[in-house]
């Protein structure tokens, strides 16, 4: 079975592995206690978990 | 006698087909109900992307490669118009809600340039950038699905190492806001299109349909990115807290790293990744190109034997994919699409940078017999 069936099933296993691992280690998911739906108009200010933010101690 | 029927993969049939929809809807539906809404329609989103970028062939290394060794600018041109129609909307958009949506602004530094150019190399490499790697691996390209993992830990490592880099010498954040900020990016875009296409070999000025189309759609759903996270769209935070969640798992201490020792990226460790803007929309993409491919019957393709040195050389390069992206602030996609539509001056940079670094990784990918 050499062909990207195989590729695929790898790489779904890994990231099933990985939040498996996660949702073992992670506080658990609470949809009561979620942001709303949508950033824009909710009046709370964005994480700044991202790739360009410069990150300081502040 | 070969037959066409025997030659043409087999299509997949309505049962399955049927099934890559349901699965994709019962996981957005899953998600919003156990963890939130706002976590569903980015699971929606990161689908869309995956399935924009896979099923119209959308990309970024390919087109750079296409431009420098063929003169063939239609998908640089096509990355650049979905670059400007976002930046049509986001820039004025977070200027009137600076507080609920934040651009991808980071500062222009020496890092930071070296970042990218060692990115653009990396990305001709395995051919695949941030967001390629992740649709490669899920449409089943062996290459990508090696690179993941270690761009992962690359992308770990940068972000661990980033504040010493920044201190070689960071400039202030540079951005181009309001009416002239926009006007001067849509005018920089404008001009770089104009000289790919003085550049573009005859006959290779036109853009196909499938490009337009996916231009398009690539930019509204990097706008409801924006609208529903409340920052753009981006890959690489996502694949270095994957990793962060694994050492972290297998005890390792992190706290030497003044990075993931900040309060946000705690809490990113501590909350779900299922909690995460990057992470999920990574996953969608993933997700998205695997059904893509297996709709169109694409899996049973076999694996391309490739000589030894080219698997090691994937290595190498996913590494340094994950950590010249975390020194440059982004990949193709938090610094090169989402910089520049919202007007950060490093996505620019970034671009020129990781550009000159192309040439270089078309060079090496040759010579790592990764052309086949």
């Amino acid at each position: 079975m050499m062909t990207r069936r195989l590729t695929v099933v790898t790489v779904f296993a890994l990231l099933l592995g990985l939040l498996g691992v996660d949702l073992a280690n992670s506080a658990p998911l609470d949809p009561f206690q979620a942001p709303p739906a949508l950033a824009l108009g909710s009046g709370l200010a964005g994480a700044g978990a991202h790739c360009a933010a410069l990150p300081t101690a502040d | 006698m070969t037959s066409a029927a025997a030659i043409a993969p087999a299509r997949s049939s309505t049962l399955t087909r049927t099934g890559l929809i349901l699965g994709a809807l019962v996981a957005i539906l899953g998600l919003s109900a156990t963890a939130g809404v706002r976590y569903g329609l980015l699971l929606a989103v990161g689908l869309g992307f995956g399935l924009i970028l896979e099923g119209f062939r959308f990309g970024f290394a390919g087109p750079w490669r296409a431009m420098i060794l063929r003169r063939e600018p239609a998908g640089l041109i096509a990355q650049l118009l979905s670059i400007a129609l976002v930046a049509l909307v986001a820039i004025p958009l977070i200027a009137n809600n600076g507080t609920e949506l934040i651009g991808a602004h980071a500062p222009v530094g020496y890092a930071m340039i070296g970042g990218a150019f060692v990115f653009g190399a990396c990305m001709q490499i395995v051919l695949g950038c941030g967001s390629g790697t992740l649709v490669n691996a899920g449409s089943g390209n062996p290459v990508s699905a090696l690179a993941l993992p270690f761009f992962a830990i690359g992308s770990f490592a940068g972000a661990y190492h980033l504040l010493w880099w920044t201190n070689l010498g960071t400039a202030p954040v540079v951005v181009l806001s309001g009416t002239s900020g926009l006007v001067l990016t849509l005018a920089g875009l404008a001009a770089v299109a104009g000289l790919a296409l003085y550049l573009a070999a005859p006959g290779a000025r036109s853009l196909p349909r499938r490009l337009w189309i996916a231009a398009g759609l690539l930019a509204v759903l990097a706008l409801a990115n924006l609208v529903v996270a409340g920052q753009p769209w981006g890959v690489v935070y996502g694949l270095g807290l994957w990793a962060a969640k694994g050492v972290t798992a297998l005890g390792m201490d992190i706290s030497g790293s003044a990075f993931w020792t900040l309060p946000t990226n705690q809490a990113r460790i501590a909350e779900s990744l299922l909690t995460d803007v990057t992470s999920l929309t990574n996953i969608g993409i993933i997700g998205g190109a695997f059904i893509i491919a297996a709709w169109r019957s694409g899996l049973s393709a076999r694996l391309p034997q490739l000589p030894l040195r080219a698997w090691i050389g994937t290595i190498i390069a996913g590494f340094l994919l994950g950590y010249s992206s975390r020194l440059a602030f982004g990949c193709n996609v938090g610094a090169f699409f989402s910089g520049i539509s919202t007007g950060s001056l490093h996505g620019w940079v970034w671009f020129v940078a990781a550009f000159a670094g192309a040439f270089q990784g078309i060079r090496i990918r040759k010579a790592l017999g990764l052309d086949g």
